[in-house]
Formats: C-alpha cells, structure tokens, sequence
C-alpha cells in the first residue's frame, strides 16, 4: 500500500468524479454560510427554481455587518441591516442544519461558531464563502473558501468542480518561547514562504511544536494558510482534536462517537508520505512577531529594525518596500519597539476565542491603557466565548484597563460595520490582513498576537511580550 | 455566463505586485446584495481622490490622474496585465465581478491567487499565467508603444503581440470548454446527480455522524 499524506486521504474521499483531465467533482460535507457572500447564490437558486441539494449540511451566521455595540438600537447602517436581514430572509425560505442571526448567544465569527458548536469535524470537506475557511482544517479537515458562484454551486449540488493542489509540509519542531503564539508561528511561516509561497499547494502543519499547540491555537495557524497563499491548511487528527470536540452540540455521541474516533484515527500523514514541498522551522528560531508593511510577508521578529528599501535587489520588490513604507508612515531603520500605536484591536477569525482573551487579559491584568493610545477594541469571536470570558471575570480586568468590551463580530479586521481606522491611524491588531485600507482607509495595521498587542496598548507602542511582567 | 472565444483588446498595465481582493473592490461595496454595478468601484481607494461610499455618484468623485486605471491611454482597456500573486487576499468575488463589469475580459500575470483565479473563470473573465520574462516583455512593450493590444485566441490558447509574436497558454479541457461555450457550471454537474445521491447514499452508510 502507497504511503498518503493526509491532504491525500481528505481528497480521495470526496471524489464523487473524475473526468480525464483531473477535474474533480468534490462532494461537501459542510457548508458555512454568511451574509456578505450569500445573497448573489440564493438569488441565483431562485432565479433558476433549484433547492438546496441537503440543507442539513448548512450552518449560517451573521458576522461581517453586525455591529459590536449598542445592540439595543439594531444595524444602524441601513445597507448593513438590508444584508442581514437577506440572510434572514434567505434562511428562513430555505432552511439550514442551524442558524445564529444576529444577537442570538450563538451567534458569531462564522469560524469561531462552527468549531464551537462541533459542527466542524475530522474527515470532513468543509467550505464558506470566506477565504478564512481554512480554520476548520485544524480539525484534519479539508476547509478552503470559495467564490459566491460556488456557494450556489454547493447549495444546489452538494459538490464543487476542483482539481487536487499540490501538497506540502511545513514542519515546525521544537518547543516554542515564552510569549510565542501559534500567530507569531503562522507570520513566522509566512514571512520564510511568501505571501505567494502556499499558492497551489495544501499545506499540511506537523512536527512537535504543531502537535504542542492547543486546538485553538491550530485554528490560529490554519486560519492564517490562505495568507501564505494556500487555499488549505490543516492539521493531523490526535488526541487533542477528540478532547475538544466530546460533549460539543453536532459531535456524534455514544455509540457513533466511538466510531468516529476509531475512523478520524486514520486522518493523519503516513510515514513516509511524500510531499511536494518541504519547509521546515525551528520553533526556538521564532521570535514575537510583527508586521511592517502592507502584506503579511512584510514581517519581522519585534526586535527588528524598519528594513531599508534600497537594500532589496528585485526592483519590484524593492518598489513595493517602498510604497509600503510611505502608506506606513515609516522610515527605514526604525527599531520595530519604538512604533507608537494609536489604536489597539483584539478579535478576528484569527485571534477571538477564549485562550485568546485570556492571553491578553493575563498582560493586562492591573495596568491601564496608555493615554496615548485612542480605543482598544476588544471584540469575542462568538457569543459563547463572551460568555466564557465574563464568568472567568476577564471583561472586568478589559475595562479596567480602559479597554472596550464589544459584541461579537468580525468587526475591525475588515472593518465593515462602524469599527475602523480613520486615515493616518496606526493600530496594533490580531487580525490577518495589513492590506491598505483594510482597516478603513489610509489605516496602517500592524499585524500581532493577543498578547503583544495586549502589551501595545499598555506600553503606548511594540514591546518585545518576553521581557514584559 | 458570457462566453469568451478570442478578443482583441487594448492593455492596461499594472505594474505593482500583490493587488489584494481590498483593493481591487474595497469592503464598503460588499454590502451589496447584486451581482452586478461594481465597475464603477473597481480599485476605489486608488482610482478615486475622495473617500468611496455606495450610492454615490462616481462621475461627480475626484480622479487620481497618477493612477494607471485613469490614464486616457488606457481607456476602454480590456486585457489587464499585472504581476504576482494577482489577487491575493479575500474570497469575495465582487473582484472578478468588479474587473468584468469595468469592462475586463482577460487578464495576464505571471501568478494569480488561487480562489480569485478560479472564480474568474465563472465570470467569462479569462485569468493567463505567462512566465516572468514574458511578462516583463508585454510590460515593456505596452509602455513603448500607446495604444498597445493583444489578440487572445482561448480554443489556440495563445496571445499574439502586434508584431506577430505568439505565447502558448495553458487551460484545464473543463474551463476551456465552459468558457468557450458559457455554460452554467451547475447545470453541467446536475447532469451526474445520480452519482453525486449514490455518493451520499454510501457515505451516509459509512459516517452517519456525518449526516446528523
């Protein structure tokens, strides 16, 4: 028997198809479904008189548009509430497995609800119309995002038209530093490979650091595969995976449990499984990280300096340094830990769940915000986690601080609800992008972990999170 | 879907690398719940002075004349050549659908992010990969000459300069053919429903927890 690699296994067991060119017919296990990219397919189910092929495989959340305060008063943003309200609509008329519209204690950042309520599970293909699906291959799944075309495509045929991707490992071994996160290991990672590296590839993360992260701190790495370029990140089926999900709402139970487990066993890579790619890390090597540019490859480790331009030798490189560095508002060669920050955000698909919350409130605890420093923006990634977060007290130490402890969303990671940058604004954040504008326009982000950007908001600007107490 | 056959089409160059899905339809205009009326918004933050918002009238808003989009050479551009890693980022296929409804048919780029690519194709947007130094050439020679065009032939699967030269590209048979032809991708898989129920039936065998 041939050695697999896991990505092999995910796809071989979906092929409903296979034409003679490679195409595939993939069959989908689980559909995420939000408001930005679903009313285009709804629209076009309509329009052609389909249903959908098995709507017990669609579980939908509102978290894009949703606003992070004053929930009393609704979406104040009427083209907002109109696109919630779609989803609504839409749910309602076709239906779904579950749904947590706005304001339900459920609801949340779509990747936060589905893993939370164990809807996402080993084994499974898992897509959304969010480039952030790669989240849920921390469970030794296949999870990638797609385009609104094939969210029609999925709802009214359980199926997408895909060809396989080439596989590759990323091997971190080691034991990783005090006050380094699986966010430092993903930017880390995508700083070696390239915002381009993963592009083609599904990119299996192994090795002993891999395997010491928690789950959560797997979803961290995952979620961020699609910035290194690769649709999918995942990670191999243990006995973490199986502690997390047990008890969870749309885990198999009982008898079924027991025969999940015996089959999610074999959802790892065989030894000697070959990969396309091969990139390897050391985890001692990983420093806290920090973003300088405008693409997540444009990272550094904190006790970096600003990089010069002119020492690129690509001059499209070299251009991009620059222009990078003037939207920056930076100079080359300013040491990393002298960036002052105007606003701090902590929350995203990539950073908002409860260990998340409890790394930042462990840097905060009995310090104040900098006066320097205009808003921390504290933001859950579900309803739940809130929850969590108030019974361990963690909301109090927040607002102590003089933080703002928000409703949960995707809020300003992409800022499309009223969280966001003004121009100029520099601002230390959890989330995944440090595109121009992506924070609101003429923001600069700066992309970090909870814990350093924690220490931001403390400090008034970077501080290396190693030295911090 | 718009079929694509062959075009002759003026170039528009696009000489940075890393173009992001934000740039390309920044997320204000991503509330929308149309599939259509983007073109206006393609590339927002760069193509306009002012700060975008839905619902404005784009004819009234202040153009960036340094940016290549508004450059009167460039007008009615219907090849977009660009660099690497072209449309990296977000999932939202308000890019394709922006960079079709501006007036966009191909595009040419030594790489594409992955999900952009693909739904380019379910848009009648064709994306070509070309090697660096190819493109390095198309770049230099759009900027030499005004009024630079390309013929792109999909069922030759080449591009041809002005004077003649030609590129080979590569296409899977199942893109080609629903570009070609325009079909409705769905329409094409519903044909395999039995085996896609038959595919169900035995998993659902094998992993009920599956199908709770």
């Amino acid at each position: 028997m041939s050695c697999k690699t896991l990505y092999d296994k995910l796809w071989e067991s979906h092929i409903v198809r296979q034409e003679a060119d490679g195409t595939c017919l993939i069959y989908i296990d689980r559909h995420l479904v939000h408001e930005v990219t679903s009313p285009q397919a709804f629209e076009g189910l309509k329009l052609a008189g389909r249903q959908l092929w098995r709507k017990s495989s669609i579980v939908s959340t509102a978290d894009h548009n949703t606003p992070t305060n004053e929930w009393d008063k609704g979406i104040q943003d009427p083209i907002s509430r109109t696109q919630v309200e779609t989803l609504d609509a839409n749910i309602k008329e076709f239906g779904a497995l579950a749904y947590f519209p706005f304001k339900d204690i459920k609801q949340g950042i779509v990747h936060v609800v589905g893993p939370e309520n164990g809807a996402t599970l080993p084994g499974m293909t898992v897509v959304c119309g969010d480039s952030h699906t790669s989240t849920h291959g921390a469970f030794a799944a296949l999870a990638h995002g797609i385009g609104t075309s094939e969210v029609e495509h999925v709802m009214a045929t359980q199926t997408l038209v895909a060809k396989k991707s080439k596989a590759m490992l990323v091997r971190v071994d080691g034991v990783l530093g005090k006050g380094v996160t699986a966010k430092d290991v993903a930017l880390a990672i995508i700083g070696k490979i390239g915002t381009a590296g993963g592009t083609g590839y599904a990119i299996e993360f192994g090795g002993s650091a891999i395997r010491g992260l928690s789950i959560e701190g797997r979803m961290t790495l995952c979620n961020m595969a699609i910035e290194g370029g690769a649709r999918a990140g995942m990670v191999a089926f243990d006995d973490k995976t199986a502690e997390y999900l047990k008890g969870r709402d749309f885990a198999p139970k009982g008898e079924l449990w027991d025969k999940a487990v015996a089959y999610w066993s074999s959802l790892v890579s065989d030894e000697g499984a070959q990969f396309d790619a091969v990139v390897e890390l050391k985890a001692e090597d990983i420093a806290p990280q920090v973003t300088w540019g405008t693409s997540p490859e444009q990272v550094l480790p904190v006790t970096a300096v600003v990089p010069n331009p002119a020492d690129q030798a690509d001059p499209v490189k070299q251009a991009s340094y620059t222009r990078a560095l003037q939207y920056m508002g930076l100079e080359a060669n300013t040491p990393i830990t002298d960036i002052p920050v105007d606003k701090v955000f902590i929350g995203s698909c990539t950073n908002s769940r409860i260990e998340d919350l409890r790394a930042a409130a462990g840097v905060v605890k009995g310090k104040k915000k900098a006066d320097s420093v205009k808003l921390v923006l504290i933001v859950p990634g579900s309803g739940l986690v809130k929850r969590q977060a108030e019974e361990e007290g963690l909301d109090k130490i927040f607002i102590e601080a003089g933080f703002e402890w928000r409703e949960p969303g995707c809020s300003m990671c992409l800022a499309m609800n009223a969280d966001r940058l003004e121009p100029g604004e520099r601002c230390a954040s959890t989330s995944n992008r440090n595109f121009e504008g992506r924070q609101g326009q003429g923001g600069r982000t700066h992309l970090v972990s909870p814990e350093m950007a924690a220490a931001a908001a403390i400090a008034g600007h970077f501080v290396d999170i190693r030295n911090w107490n | 879907m718009k079929a694509f056959t062959q075009l002759n089409g003026l170039v528009c160059a696009m000489d940075r690398a890393n173009v992001d899905t934000d740039a390309i339809i920044p997320k204000q205009f991503l509330k929308s719940i149309k599939r259509s009326g983007f073109g206006p918004n393609l590339f927002d933050e760069w193509r306009y002075l002012d700060h975008g918002e839905p619902g404005m009238d784009n004819s009234q808003r202040p153009l960036n004349p340094e940016f290549e989009l508004n450059f009167p050479r460039y007008a009615g551009a219907e090849v977009l050549l660009a660099r690497d890693n072209f449309g990296c980022g977000s999932s939202r296929e308000h890019a394709p659908w922006a960079i079709e409804d501006y007036g966009f048919r191909a595009l040419i780029a030594p790489s594409f992010a992955d999900i952009f690519f693909n739904n380019c194709f379910k848009n009648g947007l064709l994306p070509i990969v070309q090697p660096a130094d190819v493109v390095d050439q198309l770049f230099r020679e759009a900027a030499a000459s005004e009024g630079y065009r390309l013929n792109i032939d999909l069922a030759a699967q080449t591009i041809t300069t002005p004077s003649g030269q030609v590129f080979s590209f590569e296409i899977t048979e199942h893109r080609k053919a629903c570009l070609l032809n325009g079909w409705d991708e769905i329409g094409l898989t519903l044909r395999h429903a039995d085996e896609i129920r038959a595919f169900e039936e035995k998993r659902k065998s094998e992993q009920p927890w599956l199908f709770a």
